[in-house]
């Protein structure tokens, strides 16, 4: 571009109220569009943060999670039969034999309502197999008892589910002894009891949801499988590794979330774009003796078209800094939504990563191509003696 | 020898269906050198004119020729090519950026050159110096009287050594003690650094200074 930077910068700087205006609805534009971004990215981290490439799940074949998955307890026991399963100290296999439920609690005053808590019944096995769980508050629950804890996001959003409260579910009243913390993982957004005290309540006799376990050497995963499915006792199961396992629970959601929110702000972006285009028209009408001047100096068209986008792309683009500087406070948040999967409440933290700054920022750079594309034709187009004499 | 020989130009523009003739069967030369008048009442063709020599206009009929260059028959690209490097406009309304400072302004035509960085300060700072205006070479346009903005234009129009100069009106919008001292600036130009100035003009004062004038009426010489 032979037309100086500095002229598209200084006219920018020229027409401070224009430019704000534009910047603004750029910026929201490119906002809503990172935080949707963001919002998917997030239950997808949350989610995939939840599993651990050690661990494998068996579920049963055709669930679509957990709470739709039974497992009968003969076909249990005979996978935790299998070799390769890793052992505990005390030599019994590493299995966790878990059953979920849903259940119904009260939001806190300031958010009103209700929300579907996911209630895990789990086994000592269990809390082996989930080593980034750390109690933060009380004590752990006691195997035999009506005892829970419950994790960070239940314990910061839910009434009553401080240490020491009782919550009534599955007939009976049970005691918060403890809340825990998951690493901010799905984990979080789960109440954990004694698997076998739950099932009673629940009415899970002889079967369970899932089944937890690890493999003696990681690696070991397609051996494994291989074995597993020539078992014909176990043909109604499925095993994969817990993080697929979670990571395909995330996609539903986070292609939901983002078709939706992608929809909804390219809807936004015609606004956007249309704005941009009055401005870098109305740029262009302003200064069409400055345009006669630069073709007559020698300037040639492909030079005016080029500094006339770059105006616009230059634009677009503060917009899309501006817009991405402030969705990125959004990462302060933490919301939750029913997660599709279990049909319980999910809590999880708007997250940014580098696809989404490079993603929003392409896409407000794609809104100041389109906004100024005809406008900077038609400075291109103009009429040399036509604009010398508009002045 | 003539730097530019005018050769039977016609110009005609075209409102609706209806042929509005501007310019008939011009014909002239300019020597090399020299200073020329171009002078008639409003609508005369005296701005047509000039702009066809210029390259920034085409004619219905005829041919230009600026310097052995038939400018009629180069494309688009040659025709801003050539105009950046053989031709410098002086405008009536000195038509300088105003976000730009004078320095940068007069840099503007050596932004198509080959030149360097260091280069083009140099020949900046140099015609800002002919011109006068060697203390004021950040100021913008508005920080400027019309006389000095003039002036700044006149140094753009030279930066680049061009062939001609075409000065239209370049006293038309100032008081009369800055349109002395544009006209004095003109007549350095040409008696000390041999510019051939084309001047389009109202002003008998300013056609005093050129050494040939020509008359247009109703597109026609006379």
């Amino acid at each position: 571009m032979k037309i100086p930077f500095k002229y598209t910068i200084r006219n920018l700087k020229t027409r401070r109220l224009t430019t704000a205006l534009t910047v603004t609805g750029i910026a929201a534009v490119v906002f809503v569009f990172a935080a949707v971004l963001m919002m998917a990215y997030g239950i997808q981290k949350t989610l995939i943060e939840t599993g651990s490439d050690d661990n494998i799940i068996a579920l049963r074949k055709a669930a679509t999670g957990e709470i739709t998955s039974i497992i009968m307890v003969d076909q249990a026991n005979i996978l935790s039969t299998f070799p390769n399963i890793a052992k505990t100290s005390d030599g019994k296999p590493l299995v966790s034999k878990e059953i979920v439920a849903v259940i119904n609690l009260s939001y806190s005053k300031k958010e009103g309502g209700m929300g579907l808590i996911a209630v895990r019944g789990i086994t000592n096995a269990g809390l082996q197999l989930r080593p980034n769980v750390k109690l933060i508050e009380g004590r752990m629950f006691q195997w035999g008892s009506r005892e829970v804890i419950v994790g960070s996001s239940i314990h910061k959003r839910f009434q009553g589910t401080n240490v020491g409260e009782k919550i009534k579910f599955g007939g009976d009243q049970w005691t918060i002894v403890g809340w825990f913390d998951a690493g901010g993982s799905g984990f979080d957004s789960e109440i954990w009891g004694d698997e076998i005290q739950l099932a009673a309540a629940f009415g899970y006799t002889g079967a369970y949801s899932s089944i937890l376990f690890r493999l003696d050497r990681p690696d070991a995963f397609d051996k494994f499988k291989q074995e597993f499915e020539k078992d014909l006792r176990l043909q109604i199961l499925d095993v994969k590794r817990e993080k697929q396992f979670y990571a395909e629970q995330s996609e539903d959601m986070a292609m939901f979330i983002r078709i939706l929110g992608i929809v909804v702000t390219v809807i936004f972006s015609l606004g956007a774009m249309i704005g941009a285009m009055i401005t870098m028209y109305a740029a262009v009408s302003n200064r069409t003796v400055e345009i006669g001047t630069l073709r007559a100096l020698g300037f040639r068209r492909r030079n005016v078209l080029a500094a006339f986008l770059v105006e616009s792309l230059a634009l677009s683009l503060i917009g899309g800094l501006v817009g991405l500087f402030l969705a990125s406070f959004l990462q302060f948040f933490n919301i939750s939504m029913i997660n599709f999967g279990s049909f319980s409440e999910l809590a999880f933290n708007f997250s940014l990563s580098p696809s989404i700054v490079i993603s929003s920022l392409l896409f407000s750079v794609v809104m100041g191509i389109i906004g100024g594309f005809l406008p900077s034709v038609r400075a291109a187009r103009l009429n040399i003696v036509n604009a010398l004499r508009s002045g | 020898m003539s730097i530019v020989s005018v050769q039977n130009i016609s110009k005609s523009y075209w409102r609706d269906s209806l042929e509005i003739p501007v310019l008939s069967n011009i014909s002239f030369e300019v020597p090399e050198g020299e200073f020329v008048g171009l002078m008639g009442p409003s609508g005369s063709g005296k701005t047509t004119l000039l702009n066809l020599i210029a390259g920034i206009d085409r004619p219905t009929k005829g041919s230009i020729i600026v310097a052995n260059t038939d400018v009629t028959k180069l494309g688009e690209s040659q025709l801003a090519k050539w105009r950046s490097s053989n031709v410098g406009f002086v405008f009536q309304f000195y038509n300088l950026l105003p976000v730009l400072t004078a320095f940068e302004n007069v840099e503007l035509p050596l932004l198509l050159t080959k030149l360097s960085k260091k280069e083009r300060k140099e020949h900046v700072e140099f015609v800002l110096k002919v011109v006068g205006l060697a203390d004021r070479i950040h100021h913008y346009p508005k920080q400027l009287s019309g006389g000095q903005e003039q002036r700044v234009a006149i140094a753009r129009a030279i930066v680049t050594d061009p062939t001609i100069l075409i000065a239209d009106e370049p006293t038309g919008d100032l008081d009369k003690t800055s349109a002395l001292e544009i006209l004095n600036l003109l007549q350095t130009l040409n008696s000390e650094f041999k510019k051939t100035i084309i001047m389009v003009t109202h002003d008998p004062r300013a056609a005093e200074r050129a050494h040939i004038i020509k008359q247009l009426d109703k597109g026609e010489l006379t």
